[in-house]
């Protein structure tokens, strides 16, 4: 909250900052989500600019109160332009001692802390791992804390209410949502309509809980405990329609908007797997637009009814993560052979084996392009914020039916659960998706399925059911052009070649690689996919100190774009920061022979945009690069 | 989906091969069940466009080569998973899968069972020659415990299980047994397992004579197969035996007992569409070198198509939703900045 620009309030205790990091933290049942869900509509709506990251144990419902179970959201919003959800939050809200625990720590020094003091019983102290009472002995020092018996205050304010004490304590959340708006100068009239929509059809529900949030609005205004309230502007965001979006919402959207651009009835087979279960629930709501999804028995399964409504002129679509792409290896190297077009969506989780399926991570990177027998290339393209993976799966649909091949989609946990809000695409203004089936065949004539597109090398996509096309294709390598099995040497050497070309013919498909900065400096910064909102606020905060870096974000990874080398020999150094242990830097060294330098964080959480830039002030500093302020020119993607 | 026009040209056996030299092994049953199939599409006058063979891996799944239909010959043990999607995707097309014991019942066991459960219109042709003939050899699920083979060298251990009971069990709503020696009765069973709306399962018992050869002349050599096998006719009493002087019954407690002479009027009345999977779990299950061995059509039940009611959710979201890109994406909560 030591923002720069913090200024006087025009009213008594109101202060205006230009941004606020907030963290709710508590049991998996206390609603942390739901509560910085409805903090984050109604910001959005207040026009400020926002990122969420919620941050949640893979446990249902561990035991109440211990450190396993807390769930913690943390938002952003300001009125600038942001990229991240920010490093440490200015303000934590705590429902009980072990989320003070778990996220204390990241409180920044002086930040507040509104600490439920309702259990804090020797029991639940224990259960927290505190050998004393962290309010009493010291613990808290240096933090602005506001104690409030969040239990007690929403019994109170519920006493006219039917539910029973269960569920008045339930309301808690809402209290306490109640009090940050006050505090934050919040409107409550978004929360009060979507919480009418939630329990509709349980009025005594709604009543609850919305006494509770008001309760709370009017117990900071007037208790003395609060003494300033503080107004984040709305931010100045290019104009046009906006709505809140989280990842693998706006993935399944770019699906459905390519699917219908296309003419194509979309297929999706999946298994439930976190982080992308959500995909297939989301899809499963859009059969008016012809999207038919399967659940099927496994991954292996759920790959190759994809593979086979592809082949009978679906768009198959597959949705997993880390693990179940182990599994879709052999069927997603039979789609490769057959040529047919395919979309594998992996919400990317901290690996490896079951890992930490609740946490973020990059680390599928060289699986996405590597990971099956033989020589299996595939395109590769990956979102970098949840309202980029719009576009991303909507791009990934185009180039499965342009090129006929497998597309793999890499998205990650940070991605598909954190939002922001998303600058609307005129539908008019999407690229077209031609599809066009092979015709019925004459009398007389032979189908040749491998017969190749000149531009593309795609071969035609033949829909059983069609007269004049019936032929035979499989996994056994086969002869070009007619598709007949083959084991000749140089029949082998060729089509492994032309699968190959058809992959490398895509970058002529791809535009040049957007930069923040000039495209020569002392520094660029890589990335792809998640890693891009950190990267952005490290570089523009360089780029004011007046240092010669800049930055970019892939999409393709493969093939990657026509003009990466020559960018990257336009700086000094390179650096890539990754999730995972250097594995773009690895493809980029021994593609380019360019000393790239890897910056990797494996931990199961996003990268600090501070942890960034300390890196890059290092390697700054490593070059003799001196600030020159003034020199450097800003520009915002 | 499509709506594929059916106007049924008279074809002939001849139409339905290809121009594929046709690869198994000299003597394989293979060739007696490819002229079985070729023979019962020839009779039901299967347009070729319409049809679709779906095999995985094995000795069996080289079967699309040699159909002039549709045909994707995939990987290991996901025919049916495959063939799910093709037919979900396009309830029109007319799905077949060709598999084998060790593609069906071992790496592919999963998905077998579940496209049992479904009742997805496909129709499964599992040749079961109770070996690997395409890795030249080893035991496979179906092989009988104590087989000798160049991964069992001191007899296997496994024990083996009944591909119709395992089907039975989960749900199968046509399952059916055939004999590729058996010609005229595999045709006739391939044309009930067409006809079945649902998934049908046609176990064919196969001869592999490289490497499992007389694995079932116990029961289908000339001389013996009269008094070995059983022929479940839908309606008829369980009747065996060259004059038919023999039957089955079950006791008390669903065990089945070979009735002679007088008590020859108390063989069980075979019912293909009974709700009851006990008669026919008695017949899958029972001791092949005790009892005669059953070929025809263990159970037939009608039961709602899984592509259907799938097809039927989205014609009938359609019909009450219609929702343009615009309206897709400028939903929810939006606002407006200028």
């Amino acid at each position: 909250m030591q923002t720069s620009n913090t200024t006087a309030g025009t009213e008594k205790g109101l202060q205006d900052l230009d941004q606020i990091v907030i963290r709710f933290a508590g049991d998996s049942g206390d609603g942390m989500q739901l509560t910085g869900d409805q903090f984050t509509r109604t910001t959005a709506l207040m026009g400020n600019d926002i990122a969420t990251f919620p941050d949640f144990p893979a446990e249902i419902r561990a035991p109440a109160g211990t450190l396993p179970g807390v769930s913690a959201f943390q938002l952003r919003f300001s009125s600038f332009d942001i990229h991240t959800p920010g490093d440490a939050p200015d303000v934590l809200v705590a429902m009980n001692p072990a989320a003070l625990k778990v996220h204390l720590k990241e409180l920044r020094k002086d930040g507040i802390l509104l600490l439920n003091t309702a259990s804090f019983s020797a029991l639940d102290l224990k259960k927290a791992k505190y050998e004393k009472d962290p309010r009493t002995d010291g613990t808290l020092d240096g933090w602005r804390v506001i104690e409030v018996d969040l239990e007690a205050r929403t019994l109170e304010a519920l006493a006219t209410s039917k539910l029973d004490n269960r569920g008045k304590e339930r309301c808690k959340n809402m209290y306490a949502l109640g009090i940050l708006y006050w505090m934050f100068h919040r409107d409550m009239a978004p929360t009060e309509k979507a919480i009418a929509q939630k329990f509709a059809k349980k009025p005594e529900l709604v009543e609850a809980n919305l006494m509770a949030m008001k309760a709370g609005f009017a117990y900071a205004e007037t208790t003395e405990i609060f003494q300033t309230a503080y107004r984040v502007p709305p931010a100045q965001m290019k104009p046009g329609t906006y709505r809140n979006i989280m990842g693998n919402q706006s993935l399944c959207l770019g699906l459905v908007a390519a699917g219908q651009k296309a003419g194509l009835q979309l297929f999706l087979g999946s298994y439930p797997i976190t982080p992308a279960s959500d995909i297939l629930h989301q899809l499963s709501t859009y059969k008016h637009h012809g999207v038919v999804t399967f659940q099927a028995e496994d991954e292996i399964a759920a790959v190759c009814s994809a593979i086979g409504a592809s082949y009978s002129g679906s768009l198959g679509i597959t949705s997993t993560s880390g693990p179940g792409m182990a599994l879709k290896a052999e069927a997603i190297g039979l789609a490769v052979m057959a040529e047919l077009p395919l979309v594998i969506l992996n919400v990317q989780r901290a690996g490896p084996s079951t890992g930490m399926p609740t946490k973020t991570q990059q680390a599928d990177l060289l699986q996405a392009m590597y990971g099956r027998n033989g020589e299996c290339p595939v395109a590769v393209i990956a979102a970098s914020t949840p309202a980029d993976a719009f576009e991303v799966g909507y791009e990934a649909v185009r180039i499965a039916v342009k090129y006929m091949l497998p597309v793999i989609v890499l998205s990650d946990g940070y991605i598909a659960n954190g939002s922001e809000p998303w600058l609307l695409p005129d539908p008019e203004k999407l690229p077209a998706i031609p599809v066009k089936f092979a015709p019925e065949g004459q009398p007389g004539t032979k189908f040749m399925p491998y017969a190749r597109d000149a531009q593309t090398l795609a071969r035609p996509w033949a829909k059983p059911g069609t007269k004049g096309l019936v032929h035979r294709i499989g996994g056994i390598e086969k002869a070009d052009v007619t598709g007949n099995i083959c084991y000749e040497a140089d029949n082998h050497q060729h089509m492994v070649d032309t699968r190959a070309q058809k992959v490398a013919n895509i970058a002529a498909d791809i535009p040049p690689i957007e930069t923040i900065g000039p495209r020569t400096g002392d520094v660029l910064v890589l990335g792809w996919g998640s890693t891009r909102g950190a990267i952005t606020a490290s570089t523009l905060r360089l780029q004011k100190d007046g240092h010669k870096i800049s930055c970019a974000c892939l999409r393709f990874l493969n093939p990657l774009p026509n003009d990466l080398g020559d960018l990257m020999r336009g700086f000094k150094k390179v650096v890539l920061p990754e999730m995972n242990k250097g594995q773009l830097a690895m493809i980029l060294r021994a593609k380019y022979l360019i000393d790239v330098v890897s910056f990797s964080q494996v931990n199961g959480q996003p990268f600090k945009s501070h942890d960034i830039h300390a890196f890059l002030q290092k390697t700054l500093a490593s070059l003799g690069s001196t600030r020159d302020a003034g020199s450097a020119k800003e520009t915002r993607r | 989906m499509t709506a594929v026009p059916t106007s049924p040209a008279p074809l002939t056996k001849k139409d339905y091969k290809t121009d594929q030299e046709v690869r198994w092994c000299p003597g394989c049953g293979d060739y007696s069940i490819l002229n079985a199939v070729q023979g019962a599409f020839a009779k039901l006058g299967k347009q070729l466009h319409e049809t679709v063979i779906v095999s995985g891996i094995g000795c069996s799944s080289r079967f699309p080569y040699y159909m002039e239909t549709f045909g994707f010959h995939t990987i290991h043990g996901r025919a049916p998973a495959i063939a799910t999607g093709v037919k979900t995707s396009n309830p029109a097309l007319d799905v077949w899968v060709v598999t084998g014991d060790g593609d069906a019942m071992s790496i592919g066991g999963n998905h077998f069972i579940h496209a049992m459960r479904r009742n997805v219109g496909l129709k499964i042709l599992m040749f079961n020659n109770r070996i690997y003939g395409l890795t030249k050899g080893q035991f496979s699920p179906t092989s009988e415990q104590g087989k000798v083979t160049k991964s069992s060298p001191l007899g296997s251990v496994d024990y083996p299980f009944s591909p119709i009971a395992l089907s039975l069990g989960a749900g199968g709503t046509f399952i059916a047994r055939g004999i590729d020696v058996f010609g005229p009765h595999l045709e006739d069973t391939i044309c009930k397992a067409s006809a079945h709306k649902g998934t049908a399962l046609v176990e064919i018992y196969q001869n592999c004579n490289i490497f499992n050869d007389g694995a079932y002349k116990g029961f289908t050599e000339k001389e013996v197969r009269d008094e070995r096998i059983l022929y479940l006719e839908h309606g008829k009493p369980l009747l065996f035996g060259a004059n038919k002087d023999k039957g089955i019954r079950f006791d008390a407690n669903f065990q089945p007992q070979i009735v002679t002479g007088a008590d020859l009027d108390k063989a069980f009345v075979w019912d293909e569409t009974a709700a009851n999977v006990a008669p026919a779990m008695a017949l899958a299950t029972m001791s092949e070198g005790e009892f005669p061995v059953p070929v025809g059509v263990f159970r037939r039940r009608e039961k709602p198509n899984f592509e259907t009611g799938i097809q039927a959710q989205i014609t009938a979201a359609k019909s009450k939703k219609k929702e343009s890109i615009r309206d897709l994406l400028f939903a929810g909560e939006i606002w407006d900045v200028s």
